[in-house]
């Protein structure tokens, strides 16, 4: 067991490496940006495969969560507190005290006085983990299309508020967001000379988000939400919880989501009200089904090409109309999701025929 | 607030209510034959209404009206004929992603055949600058137009489903679709028909609104979750709890800005007050607990 | 073991794509170095919500570049003209202004067409000293200024005065503001604000309502019903436009109606039919095209744009977007042309320098602290007549 996950996960590392060593060579590193952007993006779809694969819950909201977090720390982080520096706010003075405030300069030489990263972070990362336990606990109860219907419509209140008031950009959104200094040196951030550094600050983000949630899906917890999925009403008479396992991995793929939110957000320098849109929500569900839904591989796998493909602007105009008829012929086709078409298949032929 | 302010705040949200409830009601239709939910329901009234556009530069408006219901509902068939009547018990999930997708391809489709131009019906009676009083209101006729048409509507669907044999062919198949096969009813046609009929009543809502709400490719969208969210509100598979969950939504939605309600927080107060009353009723407002749980997600 | 295999073969998979990605793109990015020609890149809404502006921008800036080549280029060299479709989506707009300035190597990028996503690359172009020419209505994007980011359509700024100097020949003092939520009408708005007590205007009622609303006759009901209101503005995109003008018309209210220049399209007036009938609006002169003194200085230039578009576009009218798009590549060819040379810093110095341009949105005369160059003079006021856009006061 152990050693079968320990393989995989270094083939996966062994594919980050090669694509960027394989970019070094042939001069091609600029592919690295959009790889970058997709990795966050595979954050929060492998944090939806868990919802809805492993505990059999469908969220159409989570774009509000991503929206939560990226909003939260793009606000706080543009915010400039030097005015109330100087008017003496004492709350201010107490961050300052603790050297939680970075000292810069605008585009345009103004001096900046902003709160630090670190601290914005760990407040998206709160809020959100509140928010979604105070949804959580009520929708959760809910089933079917209404627990469809409770998701959506958080994220259509997510989306109202953040179109709607002038703290957070209303139509434009937040621009010029700085980047994040996890440590010194390690920035999270556009800039070109950081870019191999911050392709693998997301790789790592991303591949120890992966790992979390393997060993989840393999220990007691996965069990009991695999107990879940299959019969609800009998693995509550089974003696599971099954209400606080739902709640629990719906705030974990929340903060999934909201991490992804902020680290995107600083990688981007802004963020805007279509990130929290319906849509968004509706694409993060799409990719998580046609791979295959409790498929964390498929997630992974769907979630790269697509959002890779489609950041690139292959498609160009069509780059929606492609996305549709990719969701209609694997749901036709291949409503296992579409690495276990081929893959699974071929194998169970193989076993019968041997 | 007046009586006349009064009546037109009314007005103006029963107009918005009847058209959530019709788009509510052609989920619903598709719902009861096949437990699934139809996303591409907003498509058809935008389709309805851009067909209805085109076929009005060669004939004249009845006509053009009717061709295009006609021609909406072939697409509904078609799209049921060639995307669901094969699959072996599909499972919801999987019909959702697919309605999901193809509402995508008919947006886009739309915006390729039509571009991105907003167009609109003429208005039925009199002109764009036409209105009439009642109770002290100042309304466009064609508002009566979308309140008329609407009400037949619902009134002629559900003597449908009371006295047509067709009609009790389909409640049965809602009902029970394996002891409705067992009958001899054919169940897949059922649910064919159940797609025509409900791409017709869109396309209706399309043609009568378009005067009113002009008509773009990407109109479906927004419709189809207002519809989505009146349709749960009232329970779904309810079409008359529909009709009224829409009713409330609309007026809710236009008192909420008499009162003063910024109007950008429009939506986020009526979906919140959505998500209180799921909270308490998790089946809708008129919804039936033991019946909901019989239709598994 | 059979999920190993699965497992590995898997991200074999993963491999193979990515790998068949690499070598696919990097082939086809070396194919197209051909030292001569000059790159520009275009991120323009041509779908999604703001396809409106970028349909048009997209075309006329296609066609531009065409008849640009076709007749020999700038200084001989062709122009290579990269366009990538945001959808209005910042992100990918982002994604797009790093894959043309890392990637194609681009001088300049044309757009995007809303004022949200400039923002968003702002810092990007100023960081990466890339000349970004924005289509996006905004005044926020070149003020305050930064070094290598213009702008095309006139400023709301000037539009907002323009409607208050009418209101103020009109004797109206009171009035009520409306707005879509999109960055258009966001900043138009705060421009409506800012400028409205300099003008002695009060505004006593003012909306903010979805663009996507589909019947604002709530609304309307709502400002109407304040007896103190003298005229309204509206500043936002289609649909909504006309739905306002149609609203307030059946509602039987007659006070004037204003639009912002984003009303510059004659399908607008087909929208709203005889409500549109006497909208008094701020406008470029490209809608007033035929009726401009032939020696005009942006006759001869509207005139041809006009002609073209109409003739390579049959059925479409064209718009003042599409003259957005039109100014972009007219003022980087012409800065191009003036700097003898592609070189990025010397065209950017050569637009800065750019003084009695002609465009389709006025006389173009930037300095380095105007990255607009229009002056309020760019804009007339135009009235609604008999399903057509007039002079206003002629």
């Amino acid at each position: 067991m152990a050693t079968k996950k320990i393989t995989t996960i270094a083939l996966l590392v062994t594919v980050v490496v090669i694509v960027q060593i394989g970019t070094q060579l042939t001069g091609t590193s600029y592919y690295l940006t959009q790889l970058t952007m997709t990795m966050y993006s595979c954050l929060l779809i492998i944090g939806l495969c868990l919802v809805m694969g492993y505990a059999g819950q469908i969220s159409l909201g989570h774009a509000g969560f991503f929206a939560i977090g990226g909003y939260t720390s793009a606000s706080l982080t543009t915010l400039n507190v030097l005015p109330s520096l100087e008017s003496g706010s004492s709350c201010v003075h107490l961050l300052n005290s603790f050297g939680l405030l970075t000292a810069s300069t605008s585009m345009y030489g103004d001096p900046l006085l902003r709160i630090h990263p670190w601290i914005a972070f760990v407040v998206a990362i709160t809020l959100t983990a509140l928010i979604a336990f105070a949804l959580g606990i009520p929708v959760l109860k809910l089933k079917g299309h209404y627990l469809a219907m409770a998701t959506l419509g958080f994220g259509i209140i997510i989306f109202r508020i953040v179109l709607a008031m002038a703290f957070f950009g209303e139509a434009d959104g937040i621009s010029d967001v700085p980047g994040f200094t996890l440590l010194p040196g390690l920035t999270v951030t556009g800039n070109i000379e950081e870019r191999i550094v911050n392709y693998y600050i997301a790789a790592a983000v991303l591949i120890s988000g992966f790992v979390l949630l393997l060993n989840l899906i393999d220990s007691r917890v996965g069990r009991a939400l695999r107990a879940i999925h299959g019969a609800e009403d009998a693995a509550d008479a089974m003696g599971i919880n099954t209400a606080r396992y739902k709640l629990y991995t719906f705030v974990l793929s929340a903060v999934f989501a909201a991490i992804a939110g902020v680290l995107l957000t600083h990688y981007t320098g802004g963020i805007s009200p279509s990130d929290a849109g319906v849509m968004k929500s509706v694409r993060y569900v799409a990719i998580v089904a046609i791979g295959g839904m409790a498929s964390l591989w498929g997630a992974l796998a769907m979630g790269g090409v697509l959002n890779f493909l489609s950041l690139r602007g292959l498609f160009g105009s069509y780059d929606d109309a492609v996305f549709g008829a990719i969701l209609i012929i694997i749901m036709l086709f291949a409503p296992e999701g579409v690495l276990r078409l081929s893959l699974w298949s071929t194998l169970k032929r193989f076993k019968v025929e041997r | 607030m007046s009586l006349d302010l009064f009546s037109q705040y009314i007005f103006a949200g029963i107009t918005y209510g009847i058209i959530y409830a019709i788009v509510a009601i052609g989920f619903n239709i598709i719902y009861n034959t096949t437990g699934i939910i139809n996303f591409a329901q907003g498509e058809f009234v935008m389709l309805g209404g851009m067909t209805a556009i085109s076929f009005n530069h060669f004939i004249p408006l009845p006509m053009a009206i009717i061709a295009a219901v006609l021609f909406t509902m072939l697409i509904g068939a078609l799209i049921e004929i060639v995307f669901i009547r094969w699959l072996e018990s599909p499972s919801v999930l999987r019909m959702i992603i697919i309605t999901i997708g193809l509402s995508i391809i008919i947006r886009e489709i739309a915006l390729h055949v039509w571009g991105d131009t907003v167009r609109a019906l003429p208005y039925f009676t009199g002109n764009v600058v036409s209105s009439v009083t009642l109770l002290g209101a100042s309304i466009s006729p064609q508002v009566l137009w979308v309140l008329a048409v609407c009400s037949c509507i619902v009134v002629l669907l559900s003597l449908f489903f009371k006295f047509t044999p067709l009609g009790k062919e389909m409640q049965a198949c809602a009902a029970n679709r394996l002891a409705a096969t067992l009958c001899g009813i054919n169940a897949k046609n059922m649910v064919t028909f159940s797609f025509m009929l409900s791409a017709a009543i869109g396309a209706v809502a399309g043609c009568v609104v378009s005067p009113i709400t002009s008509s773009q490719y990407d109109m479906g969208t927004g419709l189809a979750i207002k519809g989505f969210t009146v349709a749960v509100l009232g329970g779904l598979g309810n079409s008359m709890a529909a009709v009224a969950a829409g009713l409330l939504l609309g007026i809710l939605e236009a008192f909420s800005i008499a009162v003063g309600f910024p109007l950008a927080f429009q939506d986020a107060i009526s979906i919140s007050i959505l998500l209180i009353i799921l909270f308490v009723r998790p089946h809708g407002l008129f919804g039936n607990k033991e019946a909901a749980s019989l239709k598994e997600f | 073991m059979k999920s190993v295999f699965r497992n590995s073969l898997m991200t074999l998979a993963i491999v193979a794509c990515s790998a068949l990605a690499v070598t696919l793109f990097s082939g086809c990015s070396k194919m197209e170095k051909k030292k001569e020609t000059i790159k520009v890149g275009a991120i323009l809404a041509e779908t999604g919500g703001a396809s409106f502006l970028g349909g048009p921008e997209a075309r006329t800036i296609r066609m531009m570049v065409d008849q640009i080549n076709s007749a020999g280029g700038i200084n001989g060299q062709q122009i290579e003209l990269i366009v990538k479709d945001s959808a209005a989506s910042p992100e990918k707009a982002v994604s797009f202004a790093k894959q043309l300035i890392e990637e194609d190597h681009v001088i300049a990028i044309l757009g995007p067409s809303t004022s949200g996503e400039s923002m968003q690359l702002k810092s990007i172009c100023e960081n990466a000293e890339v000349i970004l020419l924005s289509c996006g209505a905004a005044e926020v994007i070149v003020n305050p200024v930064a070094k290598w980011v213009f702008k095309t359509p006139q400023t709301d700024s000037f539009a907002a005065q323009m409607i208050f100097k009418e209101m103020n020949n009109l004797g109206i003092s009171k009035i009520a503001i409306l707005a879509g939520n999109t960055g258009f009408g966001k900043a138009g708005r705060e421009q409506l604000l800012k400028f409205a007590p300099q003008f002695n205007i009060e505004i006593i009622e003012d909306e903010v309502y979805d663009k996507q609303s589909t019947d604002l006759s709530a609304v309307v009901t709502k400002i109407k019903a304040n007896a103190d209101v003298q005229a309204v503005v509206n500043w936002s995109i289609v649909p909504a436009q006309a739905i306002v003008a149609k609203n307030m018309r059946q509602a039987g209210w007659d006070v004037p109606l204003f639009q912002s220049h984003g009303f510059g399209n004659v399908k607008y007036i087909e929208a709203a039919g005889e409500a549109a009938e006497g909208i008094i609006f701020p406008s470029g002169r490209l809608l007033a095209a035929d009726v401009l003194a032939d020696d005009a200085p942006q006759k001869a230039v509207l005139t041809k744009y006009i002609h073209d578009y109409e003739t390579m576009y049959a059925g479409e009218k064209a718009s003042t977007f599409g003259g957005h798009g039109f100014d972009a590549i007219m003022i980087l060819a012409k800065a191009i042309e003036n700097a003898g040379s592609s070189d990025k810093a010397k065209v950017r110095d050569a637009i800065e320098n750019l003084t009695g341009f002609a465009g389709t949105g006025g006389i173009y005369n930037f300095s380095a602290t105007d990255h607009n160059g229009l002056g309020i003079d760019a804009f007339s006021m135009m009235i609604v007549k008999d399903g057509k856009f007039v002079l206003y006061g002629k």
